[in-house]
Formats: structure tokens, C-alpha cells, sequence
């Protein structure tokens, strides 16, 4: 049937009218403050503590009737462990040997991925060389460097570093020049149209228009720094004097006080969870959600 | 307003001057050109538009003027000297909400530039930024971040941010284009109201008959594919005389002129 078969349909004629809206006061609730339950249930804390100690319930319940300390011990023996650890100072010792070479691979990695994309923004060799370099090395996992690493510099920290420089530096570069690359030709042009060029546009424009994907790139490199530290420490760690937590954990096991290992263990989660919730997510709050940049 | 092209003698140095101005960009794929040979003055205290078609390059001549594009061919000259790069003698406001810095609350995006281009102290620029969004009547929204400002607020900052730094010549890309019809009639009113508070000199791109009308006292009228100069017109309607024979004559003559292919085609038809 083509379309000029088909049937007209035509609109009925209706009447017009006007009329007065009726007063809100009589349509009931139209602003109800959320009940207390509600508002508890939507602090993000909240039912991420909930998650946690529910998990606690379930390794206590788990290892209780398993009473095998050798194998899983229980959440209570672990907490003691970790408290003797914290009371008597090792544990914060081996942490700070830990975040301070972590601290310093980290800065380090930063920032020659800050030079390498301020680079590769401003030219197209600069661009070139970064994906060629990301594409090679960041499959490559850190690890698999520090045999050579302790080849060159011998055992020690250096070596550390090294490594742990390999596991920021890509991830942080490819996040922040994805991010370099999606800032919108408008905020360029006005930019430009300050007349900002070179570096300062880097840094006035690029960088916090950017700033979702670096402070990604960071979180991963962060990430990924943190577990190389670990897996280094737990093969190499005697290199570095006293040693840091990859160590501790690593002694503990050959002592078999598997308590302390997940002593260990816990304490590289907390400060997993410390740094996640704590520094980024205040660094987020502060920047990307009050520039309404981020959910 | 209507006084304005009558009351400046027409042998004073024109402000912007645009010769035989070829322009060209490139796609992936293809290599554009934009306008071919358009020239025009704008002159000081003008409310220059620039109307044309979708294709008739005009965004693209904004952007020449500003310093984004040089031309192929021809000469662009701001106060006798030509135009080379991006600086804040002519600022640019564009027709996208995300024009303003994110990052920045209103006053510090209409004080960023001021404090940038290095032309007055933080102090100065404060004062300035200050008198500027309360001619835009965002006085009480000034310590927000864009995010939390409605579409046509935010172009009321880009527009308080570029008439802060005084630039010889304001560029307008389209700024209404993606607002709903009440605001952008409001915004056209409040643009015309700053123009004989303040006197500046703007340069208005539009593909709106009506507003290009409204806006300018002179009307360039571009015919696509590539730009060509088609007519300048002057204009001395604002909304008042919106609807009026006059306006209604010459918003009919300027379709006619960009639409007279298509008006011949119908003639055939029938």
C-alpha cells in the first residue's frame, strides 16, 4: 500500500480552555527530607565498613572451626599479630622502609612522565616516541626488569627505584596524554587566545583540563608501584639493609608465623585502602567533583 | 542606536581591515576552501555580522581574525598591523558551553586572562572581573563553578570574561546558537543593552537572518562553498522593531539573496 491509499486520518476538533492551577499546598509531599536510614545507607563510608566486616565475620567463621594457624589463622590472631607488630615498632619500621623507596620511585616516575608528555603534546616526534614507548614497555611487567636492574646497580635501593620507576612512568604517561588529547579544541583555542603558549598552556590549561585521566594514571601508577615494591622486596629485600614489609612477610613465612605473614599482608591493604580512600579521594574531591568534572 | 553608522565619519581609519582574504583548512581527507577573496572593514563601535549559510566559511573567517588560521592569500590587519597568532587584543567567544575553565569559579575564569595576558595586577583584575559580571547580572553566582551555571549563564560569563580584558575587538562565534529561543532573545537584548553601555566593537557570526538583523548595524552576507562576499548591509533594527514592514523587507531580501538558487527552482517547477 503506497502512501497516498492509505485512509486520511484527521484529528478530532476539541474545545480550548484555559485554566487556574490548583494550589500545590493540597497535593501533599512535594519536598520530603529523606529518613534517617536512607541517609545513613547513602554515606559511601558506611556500607563500605559494612562490606568489611561482614568479610571479617566470614574469615573468623571460616578459620574458627579450621583451627589450623599454620595454614589460615584466625582474624582475631591476625589482629593480635599485627598489634605485637605495631607495638613493637617493627612493623611501622619495615612500612617506612617500604613507602620511602616507594615514595621516592614514585616521585621519580611522575615526574619524567611529566616531561615525557609535556613533550609529546608540543611535538609530533615528542608524540611518537611516547606511544612507541608505552606500546613496548608498558606490557612489560616491572619484575621482569630487576634482574637487570640488579645487574646495573647492584643490590639495593637503586635497583628498587629502577623498577618501580618502569611500573609509574607508563601508565601515568599514557593516562595523562590520553587526557592531553581529549581536552576540547574550544578550551585550546582559548587558551591560545590568552595568548598562552608552551608550557605555561601545559600547565594552565592542559593540566587541569586533563586532570580526571592523570589523577587515573596516578591511581594505577600508584597501584602498580605498590605491588612491584612488594614482589621486589619479597625476592630481593635483604638487599636493602633492614629490609622493607615484601621482607617481613617473606622472613615470617620461612619462620612459619603465618600470623605475621597475614599481619604483613594486612598491613600493605591498609595502606592500599588508606591511600586509595584517603589521599586520592580527597585530591578528587578537592579538584575533579568540585569542578563538577567527575561524578 | 540607530545613530552610530550615521554620526562616524566615514574617512576615519577603519579598526579591522579584511583583504582578498583566502582561506583554506585541511581534513583527513580533503583540503578546504573556506572563503575565497572576502574583504570587508569593520569600523570602531561596529556591530559587524558576518551571515551566511552553513559552508560559507564564516566561523572559519572568525577564526582568521583571530589569529587561529592564517590566510592563504590576502591580508588581515587589526589597527594597520596583521594579524599573526592568538593574543587577547581580540578576544573570542564561542558558541560551546565548554568555553569556560572548569576548574575555575566565575570570578577567577573572568579574572584568568586579565591575570595571564599580565595586564593588571590581582587586585585591578579582581575589581574589574567584579564590575564586568554584574553587567552580566551574575553578581550573586560569582564564587560557582561553571558545572552548576544553566547554558545561558555560562555564556553570559564567557561574554563578561572577554569584555574585561577590553580587547579592541570582541569575536562571536555563534554565542546564542545553542540556547533555547527565550534565552537567546534575552541574551540578544542584554548584548545590544552592554553595547550602548560600554561601546564596543564586535564581530558577529551568525546563520540566523533574524538575529543577524537584531545584533548588527552592518550585515556582511556570505554565499557558501567556497565564502564569497555577497552584499553588506546596514541594519537599524533591534527587537522593537522586530515585525515591522522594514525588518520584514529586509530579512525577505537577504533570504532571497542567499536562497536565489533554490527560489529560481521552484519558479521552474511550478
Amino acid at each position: 500500500m503506497s502512501v497516498t491509499d492509505r485512509p486520511a486520518i484527521t484529528p478530532p476538533m476539541r474545545a480550548e480552555f484555559e485554566r487556574q492551577t490548583l494550589d500545590a499546598r493540597n497535593v501533599g509531599e512535594i519536598v520530603r527530607p529523606l529518613s534517617h536510614w536512607e541517609r545513613i545507607t547513602n554515606i559511601t563510608g558506611v556500607r563500605r565498613f559494612f562490606i568489611l566486616v561482614l568479610l571479617a565475620a566470614l574469615w573468623q567463621a571460616y578459620s574458627v572451626p579450621l583451627d589450623n594457624p599454620l595454614i589460615f589463622p584466625t582474624f582475631t590472631d591476625t589482629l593480635d599479630a599485627l598489634w605485637k607488630g605495631i607495638v613493637s615498632g617493627e612493623l611501622p619500621a619495615r612500612t617506612a622502609v617500604s613507602i620511602k623507596v616507594l615514595l621516592m620511585g614514585y616521585a621519580a616516575g611522575v615526574a619524567i612522565a611529566a616531561v615525557l608528555t609535556t613533550f609529546a603534546v608540543s611535538t609530533r616526534i615528542g608524540t611518537d616516541l611516547l606511544s612507541t614507548l608505552t606500546a613496548m614497555f608498558n606490557p612489560l611487567p616491572a619484575i621482569a626488569l630487576l634482574p637487570l636492574a640488579l645487574l646495573w646497580f647492584g643490590l639495593g635501593n637503586p635497583s628498587l627505584i629502577f623498577v618501580l620507576i618502569h611500573s609509574v612512568l607508563w601508565p601515568v604517561s599514557l593516562n595523562t596524554h590520553s587526557g592531553f588529547l581529549s581536552v576540547s579544541e574550544t578550551l585550546r583555542m582559548a587558551g591560545n587566545n590568552y595568548g598562552l603558549t608552551g608550557i605555561r598552556f601545559v600547565l594552565r590549561i592542559l593540566v587541569p583540563a586533563a586532570f580526571p585521566s592523570i589523577l587515573t594514571g596516578l591511581k594505577i601508577g600508584w597501584a602498580f608501584a605498590w605491588r612491584t615494591l612488594i614482589a621486589a622486596e619479597l625476592v630481593f629485600g635483604v638487599s636493602s639493609g633492614s629490609g622493607g614489609l615484601g621482607w617481613y612477610i617473606f622472613e615470617n613465612r620461612n619462620e612459619l608465623e603465618i600470623a605475621n605473614v597475614f599481619a604483613g599482608l594486612f598491613t600493605v591493604i591498609i595502606i592500599g585502602l588508606l591511600v586509595e580512600s584517603v589521599v586520592f579521594r580527597t585530591l578528587e574531591a578537592r579538584t575533579v567533583r568540585k569542578w563538577g568534572m567527575q561524578r | 542606536m540607530n545613530d552610530a553608522g550615521t554620526a562616524t565619519p566615514l574617512n576615519e581609519e577603519p579598526l579591522l581591515e579584511v583583504d582578498d582574504v583566502t582561506l583554506q583548512y585541511k581534513t583527513k581527507e580533503h583540503l578546504v576552501t573556506a572563503t575565497y577573496r572576502v574583504s570587508f572593514r569593520v569600523h570602531r563601535g561596529d556591530r559587524f555580522v558576518l551571515l551566511g549559510p552553513s559552508g560559507c566559511g564564516k566561523s572559519t573567517l572568525l577564526k582568521g581574525v583571530g589569529g587561529f588560521l592564517r590566510p592563504v592569500e590576502g591580508r588581515i590587519r587589526l589597527n594597520g598591523k596583521p594579524v599573526e597568532k592568538p593574543g587577547p587584543d581580540r578576544m573570542m567567544v564561542f558558541q560551546e558551553f565548554d568555553q569556560l575553565l572548569p576548574w575555575k569559579t566565575v570570578m577567577q575564569n573572568v579574572m584568568f586572562p586579565l591575570l595571564t595576558s599580565r595586564r593588571c595586577s590581582a587586585r585591578e583584575a579582581a575589581d574589574r572581573a567584579r564590575s564586568y559580571i554584574e553587567k552580566v547580572k551574575l553578581a550573586e553566582f560569582q564564587d560557582v563553578y561553571p558545572h552548576m551555571l544553566s547554558g545561558g549563564m555560562k555564556q553570559r560569563v564567557a561574554i563578561a570574561r572577554a569584555m574585561a580584558m577590553e580587547p579592541d575587538i570582541l569575536l562571536m562565534d555563534e554565542p546564542f546558537a545553542a540556547l533555547d529561543a527565550l534565552t537567546r532573545r534575552k541574551m540578544q537584548e542584554e548584548l545590544l543593552q552592554l553595547w550602548s553601555d560600554i561601546r564596543f566593537t564586535v564581530l558577529f557570526v551568525t546563520h540566523s537572518i533574524e538575529e543577524a538583523i537584531i545584533i548588527g548595524n552592518r550585515i556582511l552576507v556570505l554565499s557558501p562553498h567556497p565564502g564569497q562576499v555577497k552584499a553588506e548591509l546596514n541594519s537599524d533594527h533591534g527587537h522593537a522593531t522586530a515585525g515591522d514592514l522594514a525588518f520584514l523587507a529586509l530579512q525577505e531580501r537577504i533570504h532571497r539573496m542567499l536562497f536565489a538558487e533554490s527560489v529560481e527552482d521552484m519558479k521552474v517547477r511550478t
